[in-house]
């Protein structure tokens, strides 16, 4: 063992006097392939890991806590912040969940525009995956090629809400505003490019390329016994053969209306979870097309209407008296929920994610939790690392999809 | 007299509520109005006492002894088909009785069915951990011990896991503030630059949105502007004449305006 002192420091990454000889090595906090601050204490047998520990809470910034002392309508921005890559799937979660506590209806207008940007943003988080993904494994060309879609499609979010990374899209209740008037052309243009460019470039890049395939076939095998002991959840448990997708078996929102397939993949590896990922992407632009004609059929009410809980739309507050009453009281002393507990699952891009909300019938919800996949997902390291190479150390984290925003909270 | 601060939660309260009124509750059904949740139920109660039960809002909710939580857990992944531990963690119930609630969100896959078995625990009991059971357990159960402090008893790696592990108190607790105690305040100073410190720095500032009005390096007040870093407190503030860049502004005295006739 060393024995420190003033003269000759602690190193924390050797271990002079092992008799296995192992060389203890940190990764991350601060590494480009540790998708945000994911810290990685390795122990290396030469270039193979022998134990692998993740180390998070670099970016704990307690928002469970935070949601304590905020009334339901001023935390819902903060749920932007948890997976960042998609922010709206995060906002709709949390705006469900208090949906479902408060027993409302949200208008059907709402419904479809949320539908269409919750898919908008799966596109939105697969892409960044396949991109970044790509870029650790070494295919830089990818990145660039992912990025650019991804910016069209971050326009259509600005397009809609005026921000292209924290969202906050949704509201309790319904959605805050309507579809701008090219908006639903320039979606379409939007998925024919990517349809395009999904075939005759991801694909033509990556499926069949020999050095994507050799890096990540048989790379992070996850056994669906596995799967399911380690709380997996979205492409992690798909990835693995179990054909579990919340939309369809606990239909929210529009989904049950919607024709869409749920691709499963029984590889098990990095390379089942990537097919996945891109076959996602073409579900998600069918399931687009399908909404976008649903649009004109429906009624232009957005905000549900509950005026014990939501604010009456705005020509009301500047018309009528007692809407502008509701509406201070709910601004200023925030709704009060019945009391109870909820807890609503909901397919975000990364897996399940769900709020827990204990209501105590106070404005300040008594308890949140945030059910974060990234955080599960995060879990698995420990076990799926021992015995890789450390090459392949990054293809695995690459391969979760784990976003720090979430795994903290 | 100073006004009273309640010590036992610290969170943010309702400043006023209405003399009059109700609460309403989630409407709950009973397990028996569900024959798959009945079924489960009763395999539940043959093997474990069976405090209460209710469905509410489509999830099954089972209360147990803190004891038979194992057992429980065990009937529900062998018995019942719940494969997946989707999540767990504790409620602060302290200030009212005295007790945490711990709970266990569940999912069957094949029957496509949601249940939450819940517990209460006193503080300073320690649960019986899942993690031979269902390995999402490892990571949930380090996060509650690390925001409750409620240990879970056989689990492999009972530390921290979000915050230091040189951290004192628990940040989920009623009683800890939202922008942490005395302790967090001088955890940086400290572990930076020693306790030695601690006089010439001051207590880390925790709270974002303060804004210190004598602070000249970090803030300026308009009509009392002065140069960066002086000495200012509230006897020698002087107000400054507001002035206004010239560049910008019409004079439109001068006369060198001229009004159409017509739209050009």
């Amino acid at each position: 063992m060393q024995q420190p002192n003033k003269l000759s420091p602690f190193f924390e990454n050797l271990n002079f006097e092992r008799d296995d000889n192992t060389m203890v090595v940190n990764f991350g906090p601060q590494h480009p392939s540790a998708h945000g601050q994911l810290r990685l204490v390795l122990e290396l047998d030469g270039e193979q890991v022998v134990k692998a520990y993740p180390d998070i809470g670099y970016l704990h910034r307690g928002i469970e806590k935070m949601a304590e002392n905020m009334t339901y309508n001023e935390f819902l921005p903060t749920t932007d912040r948890l997976d960042y890559i998609a922010s709206t799937s995060n906002n709709y979660a949390y705006a469900l969940s208090v949906e479902r506590l408060l027993g409302i209806e949200v208008p059907r207008r709402a419904q479809v525009i949320r539908t269409m940007l919750l898919e908008l943003n799966r596109i939105i988080s697969h892409l960044f995956f396949i991109a970044t993904h790509a870029l650790d494994v070494g295919a830089m060309s990818m990145f660039l090629y992912a990025f650019r879609e991804r910016e069209f499609a971050m326009d259509l979010m600005e397009d809609y809400c005026g921000a292209r990374l924290t969202h906050s899209a949704v509201r309790i209740g319904g959605v805050p505003l309507d579809i701008p008037s090219d908006w639903l052309a320039n979606m379409e243009k939007f998925c024919s490019n990517l349809e395009h460019e999904l075939e005759h470039t991801y694909n033509a890049l990556l499926q069949e390329n020999r050095i994507w395939k050799m890096r990540l076939e048989n790379v992070g095998v996850l056994s669906p016994e596995d799967a399911l002991s380690w709380g997996c959840s979205g492409p992690m448990l798909r990835g693995s053969g179990i054909a579990y997708d919340i939309r369809k078996e606990e239909p929210y929102e529009l989904y049950p209306e919607l024709d869409f397939d749920v691709p499963v993949s029984d590889l098990n590896d990095s390379y089942g979870r990537y097919r996945l990922y891109m076959a996602e992407m073409t579900q998600s632009i069918r399931i687009i097309r399908q909404l976008m004609p649903m649009y004109g059929e429906t009624e232009p009410q957005l905000m549900a209407h509950a005026p014990q809980y939501i604010s009456a739309p705005k020509e009301e507050i500047m018309t009528q008296n007692y809407a502008l009453m509701q509406h201070f009281v709910l601004v200023t002393q925030g709704m009060r929920p019945p009391k109870g507990e909820v807890y609503v699952p909901t397919e975000s891009p990364k897996g399940e994610l769900g709020f827990y909300i204990k209501s105590e019938g106070e404005p300040y919800a008594y308890r949140l939790k945030c059910r974060a996949p990234s955080f599960f997902h995060t879990g698995i390291l420990q076990e799926l690392l021992v015995g890789v190479y450390i090459a392949d150390v990054v293809t695995i984290i690459g391969t979760t999809n784990i976003v720090f925003g979430e795994v903290d909270r | 007299m100073r006004k009273y601060v309640p010590k036992d939660s610290v969170q943010k309260k309702a400043y006023y509520t209405d003399r009059f009124h109700v609460v309403p509750s989630t409407p709950r059904e009973k397990v028996d109005s569900d024959p798959v949740y009945a079924e489960q139920l009763e395999a539940l109660a043959a093997k474990v006492e069976v405090k209460s039960s209710r469905i509410e809002l489509n999830c099954m909710v089972v209360e147990i002894n803190h004891e038979d939580n194992f057992k429980a857990l065990e009937v529900l992944k062998e018995e019942c088909g719940y494969a997946v531990l989707t999540e767990m963690s504790a409620v602060d119930y302290l200030a009212k009785d005295g007790n945490f609630e711990v709970f266990y969100q569940m999912l069957n896959l094949k029957e496509v069915k949601r249940m939450r078995l819940v517990m209460r625990i006193e503080q300073g009991l320690a649960v019986e951990s899942a993690v031979p059971l269902y390995k999402s357990a490892n990571f949930a159960e380090r996060e509650m011990f690390d925001m409750f402090g409620i240990v879970a008893n056989n689990h492999p790696f009972m530390k921290r896991i979000l915050m230091p592990d040189d951290w004192e108190g628990n940040p989920l607790l009623k009683t800890y503030p939202l922008h942490g105690d005395e302790f967090a305040s001088w955890y940086e100073v400290d572990k930076i630059f020693g306790k030695d410190a601690r006089e010439a720095i001051g207590p880390e500032n925790r709270d974002e949105a303060k804004v210190e009005r004598y602070d000249s390096k970090r803030f300026s007040r308009v009509g009392y502007e002065v140069p960066f870093g002086a000495d200012v407190n509230a006897e020698n503030e002087t107000e400054t004449a507001i002035e206004y860049s010239k560049t910008f502004l019409v004079d439109y005295n001068k006369g060198d305006t001229k009004q159409l006739k017509e739209r050009k």
